[in-house]
C-alpha cells in the first residue's frame, strides 16, 4: 500500500493501537502510560504534519489520501477516508490539541490518577476525533461520531468534579439520542438514494430524494448534530459537561467535539441534502442567533469561570452555525474559520482556567483572586490574551469567524434577505455583549490590588502546552488567508452544486 | 404414498445431542463416587456432544428427509443451519458455565445435563420443521426440560415459584396456540407450511384462519419473552441457575424467534393480519421492559428485562412489515444477523456473571463494585459486553445489528416503530450505563476477595474467552453475523 492510501488510515490507527497497548499492558504501565501517551500523540501529529505537507493545496475542494476498503456490504459500510481543504484543518487541529493534552496531563494528571486509564481513553477519544473528520461513509462517520462518546463518558464521569456522574451521564444520553436520530436521517438518504458515500451523494447533490425527503432527512440529520454543536435550544448538556470535566477533557469537549457537530453540518447537509438545508437554513439561522444572544448574556451572569467559558461557547458556536445557514460563500467559509478559531481559543481558555483552579482549588469567580496581572504576569498576560481573543478582537483569529459570518448574512443564498438582516444586526449585538462579559472578568481577574497568597506563574509544562495555541492565534489572525485558501474552493463547490447560491445573488 | 426415505445424515447434529443427552445421563450413572471428576463427566459428555453435533452441521443447504412423495418432515434451509448454529454455541456456552456452577451448587449433574441436552435437541428442531404441528411440538420440547433446570437451583426458596411460574405461562400459551392451530386446519385444511404458503397467497384470510393465526402468535411471544408474555421472565431467569438463565435468554429465545420466522414466511400473504401484531408486539416490548430495567437492582434481574427489551428490537424488522411485503425481505436477515450479535454479547455478559455470583444466590449490582479494579478481566470484559447491548463501541456488533434492525422500518416509512426503536436504545442505555458505571467505581471492602474469583472456574473462563473473541471478531467483521443467512 503507498503512503498516499495508508496514511489516514495510520492516523486513525495509532491512537488505537496506543490504546490497546495500554490496555495489554497492565498495572505497571502506570509508571509510564502519560509518557507513552506524548510519544504517540506526537507521532500522531507527525503524521499530520506530513499530511499538511503533501496536501496538494491547488486541488483542495477534492478529497485526497482516499482510501476505499469494503467492510460491511449488509450496510453498503465502506472503509472509505479522505481529506481535503475542509477537514485537513480540523485534523491538524485535532491532533494538536491532543498532543497539547498529552503534554499537560505529564505534568497535569487529575487527582483520580490512573494515568494508565487516562492516557487510554484520551487516545480512544482521538481515534474517534479523527474518524470523523476524515470518514467519508456516512455510516463510517456515525460509528465514529459514537466512538468518542465513552471515553469522554469515563473522562467526566471518574476523573471530573462536582456533579461529575450526572453531567457525564446526562452528556452521553443527549448525544446517543442526538446521534440515533441522526442514524435514522442517514438510513433515509441510504434507503432512498442506495448510497452511503459521502463523495457519490454529495456529486448528487439531493438528485433523487424529493424535497419532502430531503426536508426530513435534514431535520433528522441536523437535530443529531445540533446537540453535538450545541444549538439552542439544545445546548443544556454542555455547561455541566463542561463544568465537570477534567481540564484536558474540557479542551477536547470545547476544541474538537463540538466542531464534530458543525462540521457534520457542514459536510453532510449543504451538500448532500441542498434543498432540504435551504428550506431549514432560516430556521437555523435564527436559533444560531438567539444562541449567540442567549450565550453572551448566560456567560454575563455566571459566577463560575468554567461554566463562564462554556457559555461563551454556546455564544461562538452559534456565531458559526449562524455562518453556515447563510448558505452563502463568504458566512459558510466564516463559519468553517470560526470553526477552528474556535478550537483554538477555547481550548486554551480552559487549559488556562484549569491552571487557575489547581492553583487556587476553585473556579468561583468571587473567590478568585484578584491581580492577576502582577502576582503572576505571564498567567495573566495569556488569559488576558485569551479572553480578548475570544471577544473577536481584529487581528486575531476570533474576529474573521464571527466577522465575516455577519457579513455573509448581509447577502445570504436563500431568500428569506430581510430577516437575515435583522438577525445579523442581533448578531453583531452579541458580539458587543460578548466583549462586555469578557471585558468585565478580565478585570474582575487581572486587575485589582493583589491581595493573599502568591499565585505560582505558568510553569514550563503549561508553556509548552499553552504557546502553540496563542501562537495560532496570533497567526490565522494575520493571516486568514492560510485558512480561507484552504476551505474556499471546497465551498465554492457545494454552492455551486446547489441552484440555492445562484438565487441569492 | 411412496416409502419414506430417511437420510440421518441431515438430521446427524440434532440426534446427536438427543443420543448425547441419555449418553451423559448414563455416564452420570456409571462414573460413581462424589468427587469432583465424576460431577463433571456428564457435563464433559454434554460439551462433547454438542462439538460433534456442530461438526456434523450439513454443509450444503436445501437437504430434505422423512419424505413421504413431496411432502418432507425435515428440511435444512440456510435459516435452519443458521438457527441451530445460534443453538449450538449457545448451548456449548451454557455447557462451559454450568460445569462450574452445577460442581459449586451440588446440583445432580447426570439429570442437569441430561435435561439440558434434551431442551437443545428440541430447539434444533425449530428451524428444521415443515409443519405447524411439529414447530409447536419442538417448542414443547425445548420448554419442559427447562422448568425442571429453573427449579433445580438448590437452595434458593424462590426455585419452585420461578419454576412454576415459566410452567403456567408456558402451558396457557401451548393451549392457545394449539387452539390456534385448530383453527388454522380447520381454515385452510393442512398444517404444512409450504402448503399454507401456496393457499394463502391466493386466499384473503377468513376470520377463523385469522384468529387461528393470530393465536398461534402466543406461544412465540411466550418464547421470545416479549410483552405481554413476558411476566414469566424475571421471576424464572433470577430462580434459576445462572447458566440456566443464560440458556433461556439466548437459546430459548432464539426458538421463539426461529418460530416466528416459520409462521411469518409461511403466511407471508397475510401480512395484515400478523404484521400488526408483531409491531405491537415490538412496540410494547421496547417501551415496557426498558422502562421497568432502569428500576432494578438485582443483577440476573437487570439481565432478564435487558433480554425482553431485545426481543423488541429482534421484532423491529417485522413490524416494519406494515408499509408492504418489500420490508420482509431484509427483515430476515436483519433478525438473524441481531440474533447472533445478541448471543454473543449476552452470554458474554452471563459467563461473568456465573463466575462473579458463584457461592451467592442473590447477586445486586451493588455487589459489583470496583470488580474492573479488582478483576479486571471480568470487569473489563463485562463492561465491554454492557457496551455491545447498549449499542455503543467499542463492540461494534452492538451497533451494526442495531443499525442493520433500524435501517428495515426506515426504509418501509415505518417512523413509528423508528421513534420507539430511538428512545428504547436512548433509555437503554441509561441502565447498561448505570451497570457499567458501578463496575469501575472504587471498590467498597463489601465485594469480592480477589481469591473467591477465578479459582476453578476454568471452564466458565473458557466460555467467556470464547465469547469475547467471537465478538471481537463479529466487531471487525459485522457480515458473519449480518451476512449470516446470506452466506450459508
Amino acid at each position: 500500500m503507498s503512503w498516499d492510501e495508508s496514511a489516514l488510515s495510520l492516523l486513525v490507527a495509532l491512537p488505537l493501537l496506543g490504546a490497546l497497548a495500554l490496555l495489554v499492558a497492565g498495572r505497571r504501565a502506570d509508571r509510564w502510560a502519560s509518557g507513552f501517551a506524548v510519544a504517540i500523540q506526537g507521532a500522531g501529529l507527525a503524521v499530520a504534519m506530513v499530511l499538511l505537507g503533501g496536501f496538494d493545496t491547488a486541488r483542495s475542494d477534492e478529497m485526497q489520501f482516499v482510501v476505499d476498503q469494503r467492510w460491511v456490504p449488509e450496510l453498503d459500510l465502506h472503509f472509505r477516508l479522505g481529506i481535503d481543504g475542509v477537514s485537513l484543518p480540523l485534523v491538524v487541529l485535532t491532533s494538536l490539541l491532543g498532543f497539547l493534552g498529552a503534554v499537560y496531563t505529564l505534568r497535569h494528571l487529575p487527582a483520580t490518577g490512573r494515568p494508565r486509564a487516562f492516557a487510554g481513553l484520551l487516545l480512544l477519544l482521538q481515534v474517534g476525533m479523527l474518524g470523523t473528520f476524515v470518514s467519508l461513509d456516512l455510516l463510517l462517520f456515525f460509528v465514529f461520531f459514537e466512538v468518542v462518546l465513552i471515553p469522554m463518558w469515563f473522562l467526566i464521569a471518574f476523573w471530573g468534579e462536582g456533579e461529575r456522574r450526572r453531567a457525564a451521564n446526562v452528556f452521553i444520553l443527549y448525544t446517543v439520542l442526538g446521534s440515533m436520530v441522526m442514524l435514522a436521517g442517514f438510513l433515509w438518504v441510504w434507503s432512498q438514494t442506495g448510497t452511503t458515500d459521502m463523495v457519490a451523494l454529495a456529486t448528487l447533490g439531493g438528485a433523487g430524494m424529493s424535497s419532502a425527503v430531503q426536508l426530513g432527512a435534514v431535520l433528522l440529520i441536523g437535530l443529531g448534530l445540533a446537540v453535538k454543536a450545541p444549538m439552542w435550544p439544545l445546548h443544556t448538556w454542555l455547561p455541566d459537561a463542561h463544568t465537570a470535566a477534567p481540564t484536558v477533557g474540557s479542551v477536547l469537549l470545547a476544541g474538537v467535539l463540538l466542531k464534530m457537530g458543525t462540521y457534520g453540518l457542514a459536510r453532510i447537509a449543504i451538500p448532500i441534502l441542498p434543498e432540504g438545508f435551504a428550506s431549514v437554513a432560516p430556521y437555523l439561522a435564527a436559533l444560531a442567533v438567539v444562541g449567540i444572544v442567549y450565550g453572551a448574556f448566560a456567560s454575563y451572569g455566571q459566577r463560575d469561570l468554567k461554566r463562564l467559558i462554556a457559555f461563551s461557547s454556546v455564544g461562538h458556536m452559534g456565531f458559526v452555525l449562524f455562518g453556515l445557514s447563510t448558505v452563502d460563500p463568504i458566512g459558510v467559509n466564516a463559519a468553517l474559520f470560526g470553526n477552528i478559531a474556535h478550537g483554538l481559543i477555547t481550548g486554551l481558555l480552559f487549559f488556562i482556567v484549569g491552571g487557575i483552579k489547581e492553583r487556587t482549588q476553585t473556579t468561583v469567580i468571587k473567590d478568585l483572586p484578584r491581580g492577576l496581572y502582577q502576582k503572576a504576569p505571564r498567567l495573566g498576560f495569556i488569559f488576558g490574551f485569551a479572553c480578548i481573543a475570544s471577544l473577536g478582537l481584529p487581528g486575531l483569529a476570533g474576529f474573521w469567524g464571527e466577522f465575516l459570518a455577519l457579513l455573509g448574512a448581509y447577502s445570504p443564498g436563500v431568500p428569506e434577505r430581510l430577516l437575515y438582516r435583522v438577525l445579523l444586526v442581533i448578531a453583531a449585538l452579541g458580539m458587543v455583549l460578548t466583549a462586555a462579559y469578557f471585558l468585565r472578568i478580565m478585570r474582575r481577574l487581572g486587575q485589582g490590588r493583589p491581595l493573599g497568597e502568591p499565585l505560582a506563574d505558568i510553569s514550563p509544562s503549561e508553556a509548552a502546552s499553552w504557546l502553540p495555541l496563542a501562537a495560532l492565534i496570533v497567526v490565522l489572525g494575520i493571516f486568514p488567508g492560510l485558512l480561507f485558501n484552504l476551505t474556499a474552493p471546497t465551498v465554492d463547490r457545494w454552492l455551486a452544486a446547489t441552484s440555492i447560491s445562484a438565487q441569492g445573488d | 404414498m411412496g416409502i419414506q426415505s430417511v437420510d440421518l445424515w441431515v438430521m446427524a447434529p440434532t440426534i446427536t445431542l438427543a443420543l448425547g443427552a441419555l449418553l451423559a445421563l448414563l455416564v452420570d450413572l456409571f462414573v460413581a463416587g462424589a468427587g469432583k471428576a465424576s460431577r463433571s463427566a456428564a457435563g464433559v459428555t454434554a460439551v462433547v456432544a454438542v462439538v460433534v453435533a456442530t461438526a456434523l452441521l450439513p454443509q450444503s443447504v436445501d437437504e430434505v428427509t422423512l419424505c413421504a412423495g413431496q411432502n418432507c418432515a425435515y428440511a435444512v434451509g440456510a435459516l435452519t443451519v443458521a438457527v441451530q448454529l445460534v443453538v449450538l454455541v449457545g448451548t456449548a456456552t451454557v455447557l462451559l458455565m454450568s460445569l462450574v456452577s452445577v460442581d459449586d451448587t451440588r446440583t445432580p449433574s447426570g439429570e442437569y445435563y441430561f435435561l439440558l441436552l434434551c431442551s437443545a435437541s428440541g430447539a434444533m428442531l425449530v428451524a428444521a420443521a415443515t409443519d405447524l404441528v411439529t414447530v409447536l411440538v419442538a417448542i414443547e420440547v425445548v420448554s419442559l426440560p427447562t422448568f425442571a433446570l429453573i427449579a433445580m437451583n438448590r437452595g434458593d426458596r424462590r426455585s419452585g415459584e420461578g419454576a412454576l411460574k415459566a410452567f403456567l405461562y408456558s402451558v396457557a400459551s401451548v393451549a392457545v396456540s394449539f387452539y390456534g392451530l385448530a383453527l388454522l386446519y380447520g381454515s385452510l385444511g393442512t398444517v404444512s407450511l409450504v402448503p399454507i404458503s401456496l393457499l394463502t397467497t391466493n386466499t384473503n384470510p377468513t376470520p377463523i384462519g385469522a384468529t387461528g393465526l393470530v393465536l398461534i402468535l402466543a406461544v412465540i411471544a411466550f418464547k421470545a419473552a416479549a410483552v405481554p408474555f413476558h411476566a414469566w421472565a424475571p421471576d424464572a431467569y433470577e430462580a434459576a441457575p445462572v447458566p440456566i438463565a443464560a440458556y433461556l435468554s439466548v437459546v430459548s429465545k432464539a426458538v421463539g424467534f426461529a418460530a416466528l420466522i416459520q409462521v411469518v414466511a409461511a403466511f407471508a400473504a397475510w401480512e395484515q393480519i400478523w404484521a400488526p401484531v408483531v409491531a405491537a408486539l415490538a412496540i410494547l416490548t421496547m417501551v415496557f421492559a426498558n422502562v421497568i430495567a432502569l428500576r432494578q437492582r438485582g443483577v440476573v434481574r437487570l439481565l432478564a428485562w435487558s433480554s425482553v427489551a431485545q426481543a423488541g428490537y429482534i421484532l423491529v424488522p417485522f413490524a416494519a412489515v406494515v408499509g408492504g411485503l418489500a420490508g420482509a425481505e431484509s427483515a430476515l436477515p436483519a433478525v438473524i444477523g441481531y440474533l447472533v450479535g445478541y448471543a454473543a454479547l449476552n452470554l458474554g455478559v452471563f459467563a461473568v456473571v456465573t463466575i462473579a455470583s458463584r457461592g451467592r444466590t442473590d447477586l445486586r449490582i451493588a455487589d459489583m463494585r470496583g470488580l474492573a479494579w479488582q478483576s479486571p478481566w471480568l470487569g473489563l470484559t463485562l463492561a465491554f459486553f454492557l457496551a455491545g447491548l447498549a449499542g455503543l463501541p467499542p463492540a461494534l456488533i452492538g451497533l451494526f445489528i442495531k443499525v442493520q434492525v433500524i435501517a428495515v422500518p426506515i426504509s418501509t416509512g415505518a417512523w413509528i416503530v423508528v421513534a420507539v426503536m430511538v428512545m428504547a436504545t436512548v433509555t437503554g442505555l441509561a441502565y447498561y450505563l448505570r451497570f457499567a458505571a458501578v463496575l469501575f467505581a472504587r471498590p467498597s471492602d463489601a465485594t469480592f476477595e480477589r481469591s473467591e474469583l477465578g479459582v476453578s472456574a476454568g471452564p466458565a473462563h473458557v466460555a467467556l474467552g470464547a465469547m469475547l473473541f467471537l465478538t471481537i471478531a463479529l466487531s471487525v467483521a459485522p457480515s458473519l453475523a449480518l451476512g449470516l443467512l446470506d452466506r450459508l
